[in-house]
């Protein structure tokens, strides 16, 4: 054994690990835009195609939608929005928005008791917030529900404590869209959950009126119950008698929605093993106690996000009542470039409206996953 | 033996469901509207007029910034209320659609209709319904640019065409292609405004649909002058305002008072002089119609000054006319008095 002295090398061994470079970008927005972006030459060539194509779009829709938009007009004189539509330079015309702005939202309502649809909105959308709290999730909820609603009614309706009279057909706008939207899903839903249970009923004549019930509804489309309920029932009514167009309406959306949301309850009741209803028998509960203590909390929390995808379908699915007449948010802004002053602005139009519907149904979707992983958090590992 | 009870519990659950939607669908009924007997005295008892019109036309019914509906029909609408009340603004006004206008009137939700509805024959027997009169006389015609040069329909050979589906419209386009041995591409699409905008993108070489629709586009292109309505008329379409079967003198009282607006236009009589005009005008015919004399509105079961009244809310055919129509781009045409020419607008003689 001989004494290697510190400094001398040993042969093959590199006189000093020369400093190497870290491992080429592995973390960090470059690697990541390296690894998704330009990771091949095809990759590379699409990232920059399309990023040519977004940039320019987004460029053309900024210049429209602000730099060159013109936001309000005098007295209804729009020969400058006409003007700018057919310039080298087009820009939207906003001014329609300033000017039709209440009318989109509240209709034919008169227009000096605008306020109060406009706080029946603000009722509606802090409703949802409430009910969407978990901690306010106790029977006084059911309370401050038919409160508020009594409320809503009240506004909508006046002729108490001062209000003036309105009747239902000048309502229009933001609110019957709400209105629809909450009755609609707030009525069909304990319906749908009965609809469920009486599909797997080992009642028969309970279990056939439910298939038929769900069948027949699910076997037509909306618009033709809309129909059915505005242009054939009251037909069948005795003369004299009128219901009114709004209520018949929302009971068709009742029971449109609640047909497709039991179907979705359903998927819910059969994804539960046979052990949970076995042993919640065992435990000795009645059917009812079994059904909500231990399969519809389990059966719900399941269907999620099929849920909120029919919420979020029949919030839209409102505006069909179009065709019968009724001013919800939609046609009343397609009502609003009706005015030959205005006609040729509608594509404004529809982006406020879809703004509007967005906000509610972007809310309810990112509320849903919320939800989700809060019920579901047992189940992640 | 346990399941019973609960099978039970489950019926009564569903029976109560049941039960509420049965009993909810009663109570939010309305108070009886117009039985057959009266119309006319149950409109007076409730003490407003509820008129059907259309969801949104212009220059005929559209909701301003403001809500307010107004439009030819509507002055139609305020017109029959100022007769029966003496306010033009006891009025409600229910959005009907294409669809769903006729079960309106015949169910009894609205009194009248007058929504741009034309009369035919089918309508007039089939329905239950009575047709009171022709307040506008359109028909279908077509428009195309200036610049293509064309005279008159029969050009169109081999054009494309622009049409709204699903309506007579449609129809009598092929009709009179057929009968005119015209051929001719349709492009058909659903919604008025993308088919405007199909027209002005060049997409058809023309655009047809009733003359009053065609006038209301020209006047909201940017410039107008390069679009022409062609003269052929190639359909019929009198509209007028519709009541159910069953009231003769609320038909009666709709009837006279149009012809009460087209006679005001007539002699003279317009929204400012009208009072004057009942004061001191000495011509018997004005006498009788603006009430000095004769008692024709009793005969109708309305006050004897109805005339005035109407005249006093609304004006005459041709302030309506002027007002609502003419600055949407539509000349009087067959609706100018007959007393010019080309003109069909006549009153019966009021005596």
């Amino acid at each position: 054994m001989s004494d290697i002295p510190l400094n001398t090398s040993v042969a093959g061994v590199p006189e000093a690990a020369a400093p190497r470079q870290p491992p080429a970008l592995t973390t960090g927005p470059a690697a990541w835009l390296r690894a998704n972006l330009f990771s091949s030459w095809l990759n590379t060539a699409m990232t920059l195609v399309l990023a040519y194509f977004i940039v320019r779009y987004a460029i053309s829709f900024v210049d429209w939608a602000f730099v060159n938009a013109i936001w309000s007009v005098p007295n209804n004189q729009t020969a400058a929005c006409r003007a700018l539509k057919t310039s080298p330079n087009p820009g939207a015309c906003w001014a329609v928005i300033t000017e039709k702005h209440r009318f989109i939202l509240f209709g034919t309502y008169p227009y000096e008791e605008h306020w109060r649809p406009a706080v029946v909105c603000v009722l509606f959308t802090a409703l949802y917030v409430v009910s969407a709290m978990r901690r306010f999730w106790r029977w006084e909820l059911a309370v401050v529900w038919a409160v508020t609603l009594v409320a809503i009614g009240i506004l909508m309706w006046g002729g108490v404590f001062g209000l003036s009279y309105v009747p239902q057909e000048r309502w229009g706008g933001l609110p019957i869209t709400l209105i629809l939207a909450t009755f609609g899903l707030a009525f069909a839903f304990p319906l749908a959950i009965l609809v469920a249970l009486g599909r797997r009923s080992s009642m028969p004549a309970i279990r056939v009126l439910c298939i038929a019930y769900v069948e027949l509804i699910r076997g037509v489309p909306l618009i033709s119950l809309l129909f059915m309920a505005s242009v054939m029932f009251p037909l069948f009514l005795p003369e004299g008698i009128n219901i009114d167009k709004l209520l018949r309406a929302q009971v068709a959306v009742i029971l449109f929605a609640g047909a497709y949301l039991a179907e979705v309850v359903r998927g819910g009741l059969q994804a539960l093993p046979k052990g949970q209803y076995e042993a919640a028998e065992a435990l000795g509960l009645s059917y009812w106690q079994k059904t909500g203590f231990i399969i519809l909390p389990q059966a719900l929390r399941l269907v999620i996000p099929p849920l909120v995808n029919t919420f979020i379908g029949f919030f839209k699915d409102t505006s069909l009542v179009l065709i019968i007449g009724i001013f919800d948010l939609l046609t009343a802004g397609k009502t609003a470039v009706v005015e030959p002053a205005w006609q040729g602005f509608g594509v404004e139009v529809y982006i406020a409206i879809s703004v509007i519907y967005f906000v509610y149904c972007f809310a309810m979707s990112r509320y849903s996953q919320n939800l989700e992983a809060e019920l579901n958090r047992h189940r992640v590992r | 033996m346990k399941k019973q009870p609960l099978r039970l519990a489950m019926l009564g659950t569903i029976g109560a469901v049941a039960m509420t939607a049965l009993g909810v669908l009663p109570a939010a009924a309305q108070a009886p509207a117009a039985g057959g007997a009266s119309i006319l005295d149950a409109i007076k008892a409730r003490g407003t007029l509820v008129c059907g019109v259309n969801t949104g036309l212009a220059g005929f019914a559209q909701p301003d910034s403001q809500g307010v509906w107004r439009g030819f029909d509507v002055e139609y609408c305020r017109a029959i209320a100022a007769a029966i009340f003496n306010d033009a603004n006891k009025v409600r006004y229910v959005p009907t659609t294409a669809q769903s206008r006729f079960t309106a009137l015949q169910s009894g939700e609205i009194d009248l209709l007058a929504r741009n509805t034309t009369w035919t024959l089918s309508r007039d027997t089939s329905l239950g319904l009575d047709f009171t009169g022709v307040n506008f006389y359109d028909g279908q015609g077509f428009m195309v640019k200036t610049s293509t040069g064309v005279k008159t329909a029969k050009e169109l050979e081999g054009a494309t065409i622009c049409v709204q589906p699903g309506t007579t419209t449609e129809q009598n386009l092929t009709d009179w292609a057929r009968a005119n041995n015209v051929r001719f591409t349709p492009v058909v699409i659903e919604r008025l405004e993308e088919l405007v905008s199909a027209y002005a993108a060049g997409r058809c070489d023309a655009y047809t649909t009733d003359v009053s629709g065609l006038a209301a586009t020209r006047s909201s292109q940017p410039t107008p002058a390069e679009h022409t309505i062609l003269p052929d008329v190639i359909s019929k379409e009198p509209l007028g305002p519709l009541v159910r079967h069953g009231d003769q003198r609320f038909a009666d009282l709709l009837r006279w008072t149009h012809f009460a607006l087209v006679a005001a236009e007539e002699l003279g009589i317009t929204q400012a002089n009208v009072a004057q005009m009942a004061a001191n005008d000495a011509r018997p015919e004005v006498q009788r119609m603006l009430g000095k004399n004769g008692g024709l509105g009793q005969m109708l079961g309305v006050p004897n000054e109805w005339v005035v009244n109407v005249l006093r809310a609304t004006g005459n055919y041709g302030e309506i006319f002027a007002r609502h129509l003419q600055p949407i781009g539509i000349q009087r045409g067959p609706n100018a008095l007959w007393t010019t020419p080309g003109g069909q607008q006549y009153a019966m003689p009021f005596r």
